[in-house]
């Protein structure tokens, strides 16, 4: 019967990474149109290509610098405020959490136009750096119910020990709670840095500047001349792709703690 | 200051910027929607005019509303179907020890990690009436009426289902082993142990990612836009394609506020068919 499961798992293996290793025969192959499936004369012609355009590095820029800005202060102010939701007595303790809950069910394209009417009233629209308002602010329900969880399973007597101790709760924050959650930080990290590498939606709609692109609009928009270009498509792809492969399989466990900590405890 | 109130200005020095960005984009953008909503207002003649519930009476009778709401729904259906079909498939698979198992663990993560306008650029070439890998020679499925919504729907089951598997897999690591070997010592076939252990004690898992999903369906954008823009002949566009073209291509930033809002309270009245679904099984 082993034998069979194996079948199986190979199957699925295959279903969920064929495409993307098809995809990276297509980028060494710009010829691929011409009928062949396996390229025959492999070439880094299309990385090249991709790699000189002034415009897809500014984006891989963009989109580095949106997404770090984005975990670092969507970890720090939902940290804060899991902390206190988690160990602090806070009044309207449940309906602070539920409010975060209809955040995150919230249709993005529900509050695509005061957004854009905002960020523009404050000179931010088609500014890279001004996607981190947005994004914190929809990836902080995720940090905040990730943390408060994470910090909810560390012991209340390790919280009075630091008051004792005479440290503020700021500090048994900074001192105690976030060290000793630190795989669960980790995890929130991650998983909201991939959502503000991904995210599409917004980036499309409030920039307008090539210059200002994120990664995924950029390659949404990936076009030289009048033909398609394939191959300079599946080089981008595979290069904006492998970074996150590899960082998502270097913390494979922490990205799945965190992603069914919501569903599993719930 | 005294120790007390310097505490409780800490307590609450750390809840509100969380609150105030919070608030940012969900009390704001809802107000500000429900107000566009009621004015008559071209982004770039920038000129409001109020005119009451005028735009909700027209949406009414859009034929391209119904139509955007339709697919939307026919996209969530079908994809929430097969995404919880396909995802529990893998995770009884990767409950199982077998060689290989850690090489499928990681794998199921490859899709969820790639950015969706990416799965749907390697699908795109996939469906490419000439070059495609998987479509009968000329077949233009991403151009076909009947056919281009199926592809859509293909992409996001590709895209989501590893991740319903990961979660269904750590539901199930949370049912005890003593159970099923109870049940194999009463004689009970495989079939039956699924259907009298493994679904029952995994439902709650199963409603709440079943539920995560289907939000996160009913608004997609990202796979379809890049796909087909709502194409062919708008067949598939959905709520969330129809409403950005409304506002950001037509710069329509009135009746766009009038989808929006519309959008807003169909994705409302499906989590709360989810969550009144959920409560009555656990009764």
């Amino acid at each position: 019967m082993s034998w069979v499961r194996s079948l199986l798992a190979l199957a699925a293996v295959v279903f969920c990474v064929g495409p993307l290793v098809i995809q990276a025969l297509v980028s060494v192959d710009p010829e691929s149109d011409l009928g062949s499936r396996f390229p025959d004369r492999p070439t880094v012609e299309a990385y090249l290509t991709v790699l000189a355009d002034p415009n897809f590095l500014r984006a891989l820029w963009n989109s580095l610098l949106v997404a770090t800005l984005t975990t670092v202060a969507s970890v720090g102010l939902g940290g804060m405020a899991a902390f206190a939701l988690a160990k602090l007595r806070i009044p309207g303790r449940a309906p602070i959490l539920a409010a975060t809950l209809a955040v995150s069910m919230l249709p993005p394209v529900a509050t695509v136009s005061p957004i854009f009417l905002a960020l523009r009233a404050m000179g931010l629209r088609d500014l890279a750096p001004g996607l981190v308002l947005p994004y914190t602010s929809f990836a902080l329900p995720l940090a905040l119910w990730l943390l408060t969880a994470f910090f909810a399973e560390l012991p209340d007597e390790l919280f009075q020990a630091a008051r004792m101790d005479g440290c503020s709760p700021l500090q048994t924050l900074r001192h105690v709670f976030i060290p000793l959650a630190g795989p669960g930080v980790a995890s929130t990290a991650l998983l909201v840095f991939v959502f503000a590498w991904n995210e599409f939606l917004f980036a499309l709609t409030l920039t307008s500047s090539p210059s200002q692109r994120t990664v995924p609009v950029a390659i949404s928009l990936f076009t030289t001349g009048q033909k398609e270009p394939f191959a300079e498509v599946a080089a981008a792809s595979v290069l904006v792709t492998l970074p996150l492969i590899l960082l998502t399989l270097a913390f494979q466990r922490r990205i799945v703690a965190g992603l069914t900590a919501g569903a599993v405890k719930a | 200051m005294t120790g007390a109130t310097s505490e409780r200005l800490q307590r609450w020095g750390l809840m509100v910027p969380a609150l105030g960005a919070l608030a940012f984009v969900l009390i704001y953008p809802l107000l500000t929607s429900l107000w566009l909503s009621l004015h008559r207002f071209i982004l770039v003649f920038d000129e409001r005019k109020f005119v009451g519930v005028d735009q909700y009476a027209f949406l009414l009778t859009d034929a391209r509303f119904w139509s955007a709401l339709g697919n939307t729904v026919y996209f969530t259906a079908v994809a929430l179907c097969l995404e919880v079909v396909i995802g529990l498939g893998l995770a009884m698979l990767m409950n199982q020890p077998f060689r290989g198992q850690g090489l499928l663990r990681a794998a199921v993560l490859v899709p969820w990690a790639i950015p969706t306008v990416v799965s749907a650029k390697l699908w795109a070439w996939l469906f490419h009436p000439e070059l495609g890998w998987l479509v009968p020679e000329g077949a233009n499925w991403l151009g076909s009426p009947t056919q281009a919504m199926h592809a859509a729907i293909t992409v996001d089951v590709w895209k989501t289902s590893p991740f319903v598997a990961l979660l269904l897999l750590a539901g199930l690591q949370g049912i005890s082993e003593d159970v099923y070997q109870a049940a194999r010592l009463d004689g009970a076939s495989a079939l039956r142990i699924f259907r009298s252990i493994t679904l029952p004690m995994l439902a709650p898992v199963l409603g709440v990612t079943a539920l995560m999903r289907a939000l996160d369906a009913f608004r997609v954008f990202d796979a379809i836009y890049v796909l087909t823009e709502g194409g062919p002949a708008n067949t598939t566009e959905t709520l969330s394609i129809y409403t950005y073209k409304t506002l950001m291509r037509a710069g329509d930033f009135g009746y766009g506020s009038t989808l929006a809002i519309a959008t807003f309270i169909c994705a409302a009245l499906l989590t709360a068919l989810g969550a009144g679904l959920m409560n009555r099984r656990r009764r």
